[in-house]
């Protein structure tokens, strides 16, 4: 079990890189669906002119709009989903991992929670209290709330289950729960005093959407996503070793306390930039991990990376259906996630008996 | 607490990615300046009109053949969200959503969004025009002539503009005579005995000003859901419940078998009233119509006096 999980045959390697050749497939297949599908109906066909278009070389409108619609709406929403979908699922197996439950989800650290609770802040209080807020920032005023509202209440949550430099891992999930109902409830009060609109806005935003993706967005995003990417591939052979059990990994010679502090930095900056730009986005970070296990087994260095493929593939073809399902009108993409999510995670759960293996 | 070198490489990384996300951030914003665009000649056809008043100006100027697409406050006329394409809740548009619709030209009512789709629109190669919010007489008659040149309806627009600030105006020698104002409440809906009111700071606080009645929910911040015993200290009245098209039980009946108002003045004095909702909240081309009607409503011996008025 030991060596399995720690070290990998020849064989193993070689199924690894056939399951990352096929999952990367499938991505591909899902940024080209991403990229031709929308509701104004213009596809591959108009990419000539578009890109003639973005490069400055014609200034017909048609091909600006054709422009418009490919290069800087559906390019931009296509980049920044793949992004929230990879950040969520990593995060997701980064969380299971940690916790050793295959039912722990990114929310668990209170990065969602306290995001939500920033974010409705800023929805209704933004014209009244934290009118400098939304002044200084203007239309970056709610992400950037949101990305530092998920950092401060894991910051809290650290603090709180560190005894002597030591962070425990059960304090760390029961004070998350605490947390997380607290800023729940903080929520909750500030929806009561808004009016209608900042209701629905709330409503709305907590459903999550790619709909507002822009290049701004997509360059905010990049180096979080490059952030991430070093950090997991550091994690997987500690998460690895937490797979058996704290002192186990300690006695394999893992850091133990760095690991699980990597591990929270991880999720929180993932979580935080994701909910910055598309709002809450359920499912995918507890259903792709799980997914990824029962295909290619527990070993995090194949997890992770599948789980970040499949996450951002999961998440364009949500987003596809979001888009089309209604239109001209939006779907909110929280909603289609959780139609698709709900079902394989019931069934993964009735099949497996919600085993981490 | 002991600060060990992994708490610090923590704080490390979040503080440099808190410091690129801040830097993103404020780049982004320097560059994301919103255009207004003010010109008053006619616009391209079709239009994309979103927000209820907006749809209701153009509908009334007789150019409904103009548009091609409205969001889901367009509830008045009822043909508006029949016949024409629907882009969803103006807050929650969607860039492509709306432009698939083939529309030329944008009329929106500055309360939608969200902001980044409505900066996308701006930045379209489409014209985008953005009509200010604003419950006063002045502002309704302001919307109104706004809309019209727009559409090329200016004449007719200012006619109309004329006739609801005419009709304001009597509304306001009306009021005038109202010898000493009666406590109204304003009842948004009622659900399973739990009644949502209408306070101050709301659209239904500024028709019942216009109608010459004092908001008996002053006291309210906003439309809240209250409790009998609250109800029982407003002691209204007179209530003015909402009704909307396609409600199977009755609102009215509802909120007077409320166990707070059954010892109000407004239950014994018969003064429990429905009104459409649209008609009353939507401060459109008919707001100076329905303001005068709920005056009457809630002043019955001033009902020869508006006739009188009518020119």
């Amino acid at each position: 079990m030991v060596s399995a999980v720690l070290d990998s045959g020849y064989r193993d390697r070689k199924r690894r890189a056939a399951m990352l050749w096929m999952a990367s497939g499938l991505a591909v297949a899902a940024v080209l669906l991403s990229l031709a599908v929308g509701p104004t109906g213009l596809s591959f066909n108009a990419l000539p002119r578009a890109l003639a278009a973005a490069f400055g070389a014609t200034d017909d409108p048609e091909a600006l709009r054709e422009r418009l619609v490919l290069v800087d709406i559906r390019l931009a929403r296509t980049l920044l989903g793949g992004f929230v979908g990879a950040a969520l699922a990593v995060a997701g197996a980064t969380m299971q991992a940690m916790f050793r439950n295959p039912l722990a989800d990114p929310g668990l650290i209170g990065v969602s929670s306290g995001a939500a609770f920033a974010a409705v802040a800023t929805i209704a209080l933004g014209q009244g209290v934290l009118g400098f807020w939304t002044q200084w920032f203007g239309i970056f005023a709610l992400p950037l709330a949101a990305f530092l509202g998920g950092l401060v209440t894991t910051l809290c949550l650290v603090a709180l289950a560190s005894r002597n430099g030591q962070l425990t891992v059960g304090v760390l999930l029961l004070a998350g729960v605490a947390i997380a109902a607290l800023a729940g409830s903080g929520s909750g009060v500030i929806a009561y005093i808004s009016d209608d609109r900042q209701l629905r806005d709330l409503t709305l935003w907590q459903m999550g959407s790619l709909s507002g993706a822009s290049w701004q967005k997509v360059t905010a995003v990049v180096p979080f996503a490059a952030l991430l990417v070093i950090l997991t591939s550091r994690l997987a052979r500690p998460l690895n070793g937490l797979l058996l059990g704290e002192s186990e990994a300690f006695h394999l010679g893992i850091d133990v306390e760095r690991a699980k502090r990597l591990a929270i930095a991880a999720t929180a900056i993932a979580v935080g930039a994701s909910v910055a730009v598309a709002g809450v986005i359920g499912f995918v970070g507890l259903v792709v991990p799980h997914l990824v296990r029962l295909i290619a087994g527990p070993d995090n260095r194949i997890v992770l990376p599948l789980s970040a493929i499949l996450g951002a593939s999961l998440v364009l073809v949500a987003d596809v259906v979001s888009r089309m399902a209604v239109r001209p009108a939006e779907l909110p993409i929280g909603i289609v996630m959780a139609i698709i999510g709900a079902p394989i995670f019931l069934h993964l759960l009735l099949r497996r008996g919600g085993g981490v293996s | 607490m002991i600060e060990t070198s992994m708490t610090r490489r923590f704080s490390a990384y979040t503080q440099a990615a808190l410091l690129l996300f801040c830097a993103m951030f404020i780049c982004g914003s320097q560059s994301a300046t919103a255009q207004d665009a003010g010109a008053t000649k006619t616009v391209p056809l079709p239009i994309v009109s979103i927000g209820g008043d907006v749809t209701e100006i153009i509908y009334a100027l007789g150019k409904a053949d103009a548009i091609v697409a409205v969001d889901t406050t367009s509830v008045y006329p009822p043909d508006a969200l029949k016949t024409k394409k629907n882009v969803g809740y103006m807050r929650a548009l969607s860039t492509e959503g709306v432009l698939s619709t083939g529309g030329m030209t944008i009329v929106a009512s500055d309360r939608a969004g969200p902001p980044e789709v409505v900066a996308a629109l701006k930045g379209a190669s489409i014209t985008f025009h953005e009509i200010k919010e604003n419950n006063s007489p002045e502002g309704i008659a302001e919307k109104i002539k706004t809309v019209g040149q727009l559409v090329g309806k200016s004449e007719e627009a200012d006619a109309m503009a004329a006739r609801v600030s005419a009709a304001f105006s009597r509304l306001a020698t009306v009021r005038a005579s109202v010898a000493k104002k009666k406590k109204v409440l304003f009842v948004l809906a009622v659900q399973d005995g739990r009644v949502t009111v209408g306070g101050r700071n709301t659209s239904a606080d500024a028709i019942l000003a216009l109608a010459g009645a004092e908001n008996a929910a002053a006291g309210v911040d906003g439309f809240k859901p209250v409790t009998d015993e609250q109800l029982v200290e407003f002691a209204p009245e007179a209530v003015v419940v909402m009704k909307r098209p396609g409600l199977k039980s009755d609102p009215v009946e509802d909120t007077r078998n409320l166990q707070g108002l059954g010892a109000s003045p407004a239950v014994a004095g018969k003064a429990v009233f429905g009104m459409d909702g649209q008609y009353v909240l939507g401060f459109g081309p008919r707001a100076a119509d329905a303001a005068t009607a709920l005056l009457v409503a809630i002043y019955p011996d001033l009902a020869p006096l508006v006739k009188a008025e009518k020119p």
